[in-house]
């Protein structure tokens, strides 16, 4: 296909906004598939997706319209998912910006604006959803006019659900959106924009072709990896599978490697011929870190090896999930895990749960700390357990957060905020009705509890996007939790002094509670180094007996201390104590974890 | 088998005026004309057993059911049959007690008495569906003495729905101004699901922290008034240990008769279904009775004279136990002053007893799931 005839687009949309929906209508009009074979949402395949309505991996569908080839590459709404999205915007030249006609602007979508901004992509407008009764079209296309600075008759309005105005994108998609550069001529190069793992056929990279053309078969070898593997099979999607013999410059498709090793083939390489390649590899991207943490433990222990095999085989689909092994007094053997985020956490613990039969015990999240030390000397923390007792200073990540409201709960966001050590950067008002605030605020603190406490705040009418800005020094302290005078390694926090005593104090209630009476007296306390900040009892129990026990039920009395027996097995020892499991699930899990 | 045979004999009689809403005994209310019938059966499950048994029997404890509610004709005729034993109990309800009827004990060779008082306040007598009172308990307990009983035992309940430390004190008080030789003090067991724990449940939550002073309270009343705490739910003064019981807690072998009895017997455990008829049934055909039987594996046993034996204020013998304790867990609760080792034996301290469930369950190395085969 001649580069002129090409179009690449993604679609971005806050969530909820009808990216789904559209992709399907654009698949159904170019009569990509047939209506009898339309699945609802066809581009979301992981049941996940599906189920939650997001978008989590980076898809590539081709379809034709009108003599041109349509290349849409879907991409994440989330935020978590920057990072896919940013890879996928750079496979194009064009995104389709889509809002909901009966919402607005909402945080999620200016964040994608942005970016496809910063990709130097040809922005189309579209109001999606006219036909809903509530839906203010006009009011809306003012609003997005103004964000991308187009005039509010070019802003498209169109009902994805109905179908209506949706032939009508296509053509603006093929006048408005130029064609992809590059040079047939010149030696093949294509960039890795995500990957996927066959358990059958390998590695499978997704591509887009930026110069010359790749023919099955051919030697390909990986700039920047320097990995070599013959092209088992070219192809696009349709959205299935679909070989072709070649790819050529401007297509996007993708590339079964035969590779079975994943680490060989990293998302962001430069793909081109074994002999006589290109010298200068595609512009990759930076590395994407994770900035949230958390501990994931079988509750069974028994169950350590299925959770480090699945751990193993998510990462083969999800590069950006980081994980070591991790072992802690309290919970046994797991691993602590890296996260692009909240979002990406619940998302791999519900994918190891409901794909491979799991049932895990997640630690309270944390951020990543920069600790220095008095030498000078500094060190990355990822789990509270690892955090220096004594240290110089301490620095967190910090987030530039967007809010979008209706006016009436700008109050209530700034309240928040300022509860949460956030620091006013600048308000907008969005119209008359909606206010966009600005807010840089310690990552920490939207790990704690903030989402719970935005949606009941403004009764679920805000919506939230952030950025990680960088690292700022906080005045953090660790918080140790002590059963019995023994620190338990898995409670330990890293909390702003100000927040220390009610942290403290909450989960020195928690325990009291779910640990059972022990045979002696059990002191729980919260401490900073070796100062206490709180501290609870739990009373010795003063009976425990079989009363009665004669010939007659020895074999019951004995099942019963059997069963007693069985009972404090699965308790874990913390230096003399025994605790249930069921106490740390209550204090460790995202959910108990509620002031 | 022990060469000797087996020394100590327990007879089962289910018979019960009424029920009790917390009893979980075999029992059977009224049924007077099968008394007899009964009677038969039992002798002659003995006389089928009787190859078990060693020349000379120890200690012989006849159980219930209220077996002094059965037709004096007829326990008359059962005790005549039994063999001769240095220690005869006889479980008895004080409104059954007469001077005929001690004087038929005595007579037929009873040395011991067990004295089901379980109160003496009215009140909580009635949430346990008792009918006599704290006047039945005195004469019942006046007529024994005065048919020469010297070895006389009450029955107390503690932790009644609705009972006060001051109530409990009130009870001890009681039993301790009758200066019986023995006394056994059970908590009562509200057992799930029965009509009891249904019409009194909520009250026992609601008292369950008072209650567990309770146990504190009887082990320090009776030992203060010069009673030897032997055994987690038992007391004695002059040496009085009730002999057949403490055969149990030793892990010696004994013979049961008598529907839902049990006996062990070198290594092999049997129980008497609980069903009359079929129990009489079967042993009119000079069958043995039906029967479940639970073979117990070496390391079986050796658990169970753990757990028994540390009931006792007495050391179990080390080497008997060895291989059921958990060697890590016997540090720590030495360390905890929960155990102690005395002599060649371990013993639980005065606070290891008090919290003796735990202790032993803590005390006993990994149990394997299934050793009965």
């Amino acid at each position: 296909m001649k580069l002129d005839r090409i179009r690449n687009f993604s679609i971005v949309a806050h969530i909820d906004h009808g990216k789904s929906t559209l992709a399907d209508r654009i698949l159904e009009v170019t009569e990509t598939l047939t209506q009898r074979e339309m699945r609802e949402q066809v581009l979301d395949s992981m049941e996940l997706e599906r189920e939650r309505g997001i978008t989590i991996k980076a898809q590539a569908v081709r379809v034709a319209w009108k003599g041109h080839q349509l290349n849409l590459i879907d991409t994440p709404g989330h935020v978590d998912f920057t990072y896919e999205v940013s890879r996928a915007l750079q496979a194009c030249e064009g995104a389709l910006l889509l809002v909901d006609a009966a919402q607005g602007i909402q945080a999620q979508t200016l964040a994608n604006a942005y970016l496809a901004l910063e990709n130097n992509l040809e922005i189309v407008p579209v109001v999606n959803k006219i036909d809903l009764p509530q839906a203010d079209p006009e009011a809306v296309a003012r609003e997005l006019a103004e964000l991308v600075g187009e005039d509010p008759e070019r802003v498209l309005r169109i009902s994805a659900k109905t179908g209506e105005g949706v032939a009508e994108v296509l053509d603006a998609i093929v006048e408005r959106i130029p064609p992809p550069e590059g040079d047939p001529d010149a030696p093949p190069r294509a960039l890795v924009f995500d990957s996927s793992y066959d358990q059958y056929r390998g590695v499978v990279a997704f591509v887009r072709m930026v110069d010359g053309l790749f023919r099955t078969r051919h030697d390909i070898r990986a700039m920047a990896a320097g990995t070599r593997f013959e092209a088992e099979e070219l192809g696009f999607f349709s959205p299935v599978r679909s070989p072709t013999d070649t790819l050529e410059a401007g297509e996007v498709g993708y590339v079964i490697t035969g590779l079975k090793d994943v680490s060989r083939l990293r998302v962001g390489d430069t793909l081109t011929s074994a002999r006589h390649g290109a010298t200068e590899p595609l512009p990759g991207y930076k590395e994407v870190k994770p900035t949230v943490f958390a501990g994931l433990y079988p509750t069974d222990s028994d169950d350590y090896p299925e959770l480090r095999d699945a751990l193993e085989k998510l990462k083969l689909n999800d590069a950006s999930l980081f994980y070591e092994p991790e072992t802690s007094q309290a919970l046994g053997f797991g691993f602590r895990c890296g996260f692009l985020g909240l979002l990406h956490m619940e998302i791999v613990r519900e994918r190891l749960e409901r794909e491979f039969d799991l049932d895990l015990l997640v630690t309270a999240p944390n951020v990543a700390y920069r600790v220095f030390t008095q030498d000078g000397s500094g060190i990355e923390v990822h789990s509270p357990a690892d955090m220096p007792r004594e240290f110089e200073r301490v620095e967190e990540p910090y987030i530039r957060a967007t809010t979008i409201v209706p006016k009436e709960y700008v109050g209530t966001i700034m309240e928040l905020n300022n509860e949460r050590r956030g620091r006013f950067d600048h308000m907008e008002y969005l119209s008359e009705e909606r206010v966009m605030l600005s807010y840089d605020l310690p990552l920490a603190e939207i790990v704690y509890d903030y989402y719970d406490q935005l949606k009941s705040r403004t009764k679920g009418y805000a919506s939230f996007d952030y950025d990680v800005i960088g690292f700022e020094e906080g005045k953090l302290v660790r918080v140790d939790i002590l059963l019995a005078g023994d620190p338990v390694d898995a409670l330990s926090l890293i909390v702003h002094r100000d927040g220390a005593y009610g942290r403290g104090r909450a989960l020195v209630d928690r325990l009291r509670e779910e640990i059972p009476r022990q045979m002696f007296d059990v002191p729980v306390q919260a401490a900073i180094g070796s100062r206490v900040i709180a501290r609870e009892t739990i009373k010795a129990r003063r009976k425990d007996v079989l009363a009665k026990c004669y010939g007659g039920d020895v074999t019951r009395k004995r099942k019963l201390l059997e069963r007693q027996k069985k009972g404090k097995k699965r308790m874990k020892q913390v230096g003399s104590v025994e605790v249930p499991q069921e106490a740390f699930l209550a204090v460790l899990n995202l959910d108990g974890d509620k002031r | 088998m022990s060469a000797a045979g087996v020394r100590h004999l327990y007879v089962h009689l289910p018979f019960c005026a009424s029920r009790c809403g917390y009893c979980d005994f075999v029992t059977l209310v009224g049924r007077r004309d099968e008394h007899g019938r009964h009677v038969d059966a039992v002798l002659a499950e003995l006389d089928a057993e009787r190859g078990l048994l060693a020349k000379q029997v120890e200690t012989v404890f006849i159980g219930g059911g209220t077996p002094t509610f059965t037709e004096p004709s007829e326990l008359r005729r059962l005790l005549a049959s039994l063999p001769a034993a240095e220690e005869v109990t006889v479980e008895a309800n004080p409104e059954t007690v007469t001077p005929e009827l001690a004087a038929l004990l005595r007579a037929e060779g009873v040395t011991r008495v067990s004295l089901g008082a379980q109160s003496f306040d009215r009140r909580l007598l009635d949430v346990l569906d008792r009918r006599g009172g704290a006047e039945d308990v005195r004469r019942a307990y006046y007529h024994l003495r005065d048919a020469s009983f010297d070895n006389i035992s009450l029955d107390l309940i503690y932790g009644i729905p609705g009972q006060e430390p001051a109530d409990l004190e009130r009870d001890l008080g009681e039993a301790l101004a009758l200066r019986p030789e023995h006394l056994s003090c059970y908590e009562l067991e509200a057992k799930p699901g029965t009509r009891f724990t249904h019409a009194h449940g909520e009250e026992l939550e609601r008292q369950a922290g008072a209650m567990e002073g309770f146990f504190q309270l009887v082990v320090d009343t009776l030992t203060d008034a010069g009673y030897r705490w032997y055994e987690t739910a038992n007391f004695c003064r002059d040496g009085r240990r009730s002999r057949h019981n403490l055969a149990y807690w030793l892990g010696y072998d004994y013979l049961g008769v008598g529907i839902g009895a049990v006996s062990t017997v070198d290594g092999l455990r049997w129980r008497n279904l609980p069903a009359l008829p079929r129990y009489l049934a079967a042993l009119e055909r000079r069958e043995r009775p039906p029967r479940e039987f639970e073979p117990l594996a070496a390391s079986t046993q050796t658990q169970e004279r753990l757990m028994l034996g540390l009931r006792l204020d007495e050391p179990v013998p080390y080497a008997d136990v060895e291989s059921a304790v958990d060697l890590d867990a016997l540090t720590r609760l030495e360390g905890l002053r929960l155990v102690e080792r005395r002599g060649e034996g371990l013993v639980l301290t005065r606070r290891g007893r008090f919290l003796g469930g735990g202790v032993t369950a803590d005390l006993l190395a990994e149990i394997p799931a299934n050793n009965y085969s």
